[in-house]
């Protein structure tokens, strides 16, 4: 069964699976309970892909960039279709991306949010902080010493 | 000071994609699509020929061998256009999913796919330039059976002549007739495929 999702639900879990660590994403793969059997619909393959930015998010686009990216598409019972695009060349990765895309439009949802979303949303965001505060550490305050011009 | 614009978020016509769309690609694409580009340059380089061309499967009553062909020839440097009769969304999901072809205005397009009746006239495709004959249109004309020959094919790829279908005479004897310039021509029917060139002089039968 396929129920409605918002595009930045997706956009999001999408983010998480595209980074993630392989052994890590296999790790809290293998803790689901089933994983569903599936047919390939686009074999793993890895390319390249041009990463473009704006300047201030905003300005003329440039080109920043290519990137590694390995995709695949895949189908699981039950009819769903789950992409993955993952960083890097790594074809299980991809293969585990393109699963939990399928299996989060299914009634498996909140089992996959809870066990593999998560705990990668989590590490994330603290290996964030910590490099946030490393950075914070070494902030150096300039300021001028009163000349005497007044 | 260069001009602000926003990035096209919209894809009204992809937002719920059928399943359709995914599926119908070839399952080993390296060795699928060398054997069907083979196909394809046979049939091209002897005009009148039929031979099998299988592996990709469109959704929507399109050949297997027009979407073998779409998934061997098309990639995003590459205009599509679909004759009316042909164009769907599914399809143009399917071939944006599998190729990244963009899908393009008649007078644009580098193929073009659609039945006869539909892909005609045959004046609004390009025939490329006097510099680059190959700036040109190749369409993939889809028909319903393989009919009887009804003209005789000379030119290169040719011993002496062969028997070949055309379906309009005059006009395709006046596009060979720009030869350099001109369109070519697939003809798809079931897995069967068959080319004319602009190279072949045609000439009726009997």
């Amino acid at each position: 069964m396929t129920q409605e999702i918002s595009p930045q639900a997706r956009k999001g879990w999408m983010s998480l699976l595209a980074t993630a660590d392989e052994a890590r994403l296999a790790a809290l793969f293998d803790t689901l309970d089933a994983a569903p059997d599936h047919d390939w619909l686009r074999a793993p393959e890895t390319g390249g892909v041009m990463v473009r930015g704006r300047t201030g998010a905003t300005g003329a686009p440039f080109n920043l960039g290519e990137m590694t990216v390995t995709r695949c598409t895949l189908k699981i019972a039950g009819g769903t279709v789950g992409h993955g695009y993952v960083q890097g060349r790594s074809k299980r990765q991809a293969e585990l991306a393109a699963k939990l895309d399928a299996m989060l439009q299914t009634d498996a949802a909140p089992e996959v949010q809870d066990k593999v979303l998560a705990p990668l949303r989590h590490e994330k965001s603290t290996a964030r902080d910590a490099r946030a505060a490393k950075a914070a550490a070494t902030k150096v305050d300039f300021f001028t010493m009163v000349r005497g011009e007044d | 000071m260069p001009e602000l614009t926003q990035p096209e978020l919209t894809q009204p016509e992809l937002a719920q994609p059928s399943a359709d769309v995914y599926s119908g690609g070839f399952a080993d694409p390296a060795v699928a699509s060398a054997h069907a580009f083979r196909a394809a340059m046979d049939v091209m380089a002897r005009p009148g020929t039929w031979r099998p061309l299988t592996g990709g499967q469109a959704p929507e009553g399109l050949s297997i061998a027009a979407a073998s062909l779409l998934l061997t020839l098309c990639d995003p440097d590459t205009g599509v256009y679909l004759a009316p009769d042909v164009d769907s969304a599914t399809l143009r999901g399917w071939l944006a999913f599998h190729t990244g072809a963009p899908v393009v205005a008649a007078g644009d397009a580098d193929f073009a796919l659609g039945g006869w009746a539909a892909l005609m006239p045959l004046d609004q495709y390009r025939i490329g330039s006097s510099e680059y004959p190959d700036r040109s249109a190749t369409l993939v004309v889809e028909l319903p059976r393989i009919p009887a020959p009804n003209a005789r094919l000379s030119g290169p790829g040719i011993k002496e002549t062969a028997q070949a279908w055309v379906p309009d005479l005059a006009l395709m004897q006046r596009n060979a007739m720009l030869y350099p310039l001109g369109v070519d021509f697939f003809f798809t029917c079931g897995s069967e495929v068959a080319a004319l060139p602009r190279s072949s002089q045609i000439t009726a039968e009997g």
